[in-house]
């Protein structure tokens, strides 16, 4: 009996070669507990070192492995074989440029997610000695489901709208501000303002919900933008009924 | 090594065909226009019963033809999708918390669905039955 095997249809792309990227198939086995990543790591293993893509904790955690499999973003080590036909496509992800083979670029999302200042602006510089800075579980819970993001850009690829137009802020970088400024530690929500509550910040946002769908965190980035749209609308119209309060 | 990273092009016009839950969204946006013709229907009718009965029994004649009904009945089922897509999304654009605990999305969709039941009839009756 002949072994079981699966075909993978990777996009290639060198740039010191290619003047676009075209497909290369490879047949690699099939094993019931192998995922996707298992399968591209065979064939750098065994059948084309060449083939470059970016990986490292093979559970779900570190967010490197995000490609395009069947059309769909998803982490490469969170999709087994078992759940796709026998021939898969592998693509790099979507809406961001292709370094290399499964490789992209994402310095557009890495500045993004700086522009948002993604950590606790605190009130005052506290000593380490003075203590920790204490947080009951209620205020815990009220922004946890969004530290889960692990920058993985599914969501990116995933969003039509960072597609039409990049100057989007984007899905996780606009989660992520929202997750701080959600933190009863943080006063950084108004320096966050400028790129948050912008145009092309939430409000580029049609709220097409890919962003969630994809989320392989639960993070739901499209629920973190609506509210911060909320919060947005709100502010604009305190700031006719309290104009001292203005900035 | 030299860099030269490959841009794709930029979405066509026909981006959304390309997955189901694009076609979704692009649905759910226009059935907004739907209900914004149906709207105007109902001005129009306004307008044919500030004009006197003949004109408005007229309106309703229309309305109760064949092509009337039919528009009807999309427009309904865009509506009832508008509706169901609004309804959905609630829970997340707005998470309420009682004592510490997130309320179940699915409660707060519920509750929009009584308030959507309890509306339409109370309009029922006010049109007379």
């Amino acid at each position: 009996m002949s072994e079981r095997t699966v075909e993978l249809e990777i996009l290639r792309y060198d740039p010191e070669q290619d003047e676009a990227p075209h497909f290369q198939v490879y047949t690699v086995p099939y094993r019931e507990d192998w995922v996707v990543l298992d399968a591209i790591n065979y064939v750098k293993d065994e059948l084309d070192r060449t083939l470059s893509y970016r990986w490292s904790c093979h559970m779900a955690v570190c967010g490197s492995c995000g490609m395009v499999v069947n059309g769909e973003p998803a982490l490469a080590c969170h999709t087994f074989l078992r759940d796709y036909p026998q021939r898969i496509r592998v693509e790099p992800l979507q809406n961001f440029p292709i370094e290399r083979d499964l490789v992209v670029v994402m310095d557009d999302f890495i500045d993004k997610l700086g522009s948002v200042k993604p950590y606790v602006v605190a009130r005052e510089e506290k000593a380490v000695d003075d203590g920790e800075n204490l947080q009951t579980p209620a205020e815990l819970a009220r922004f946890k489901q969004y530290t889960a993001c692990i920058n993985c850009l599914l969501c990116y690829s995933a969003c039509p709208q960072y597609a039409l137009n990049d100057e989007f802020v984007g899905p996780a970088a606009l989660a992520l501000a929202h997750r701080y400024n959600l933190d009863s530690r943080d006063v950084g929500r108004s320096a966050r303002e400028d790129v948050v509550a912008s145009n092309p910040g939430i409000w580029e946002c049609s709220f097409v919900g890919a962003c969630s769908e994809v989320c392989p965190k639960a993070v739901d980035p499209a629920a973190a933008i609506q509210q911060t749209k909320i919060a947005s609308t709100g502010d604009y119209f305190l700031k006719f009924l309290m104009p001292w309060k203005r900035k | 090594m030299s860099r030269r990273p490959y841009k794709a092009e930029p979405s066509k016009s026909g981006w959304w065909l390309e997955q189901p839950r694009y076609i979704r969204y692009m649905m759910r946006e226009m059935s907004a226009a739907f209900i914004g013709v149906y709207a105007l229907v109902l001005i129009a009718g306004l307008f044919r019963l500030s004009e006197g009965e003949a004109a408005y029994t007229e309106f309703l004649d229309a309305a109760k033809g064949p092509a009337g009904l039919i528009f009807a009945v999309i427009a309904m089922l865009f509506a009832l999708y508008h509706t169901y897509t609004w309804f959905e999304v609630t829970p997340k654009a707005m998470p309420l918390v009682f004592a510490g605990k997130r309320l179940p999305g699915a409660i707060i969709v519920a509750a929009h669905w009584a308030g959507f039941v309890v509306v339409s009839a109370a309009l029922w009756l006010l049109a007379g039955g």
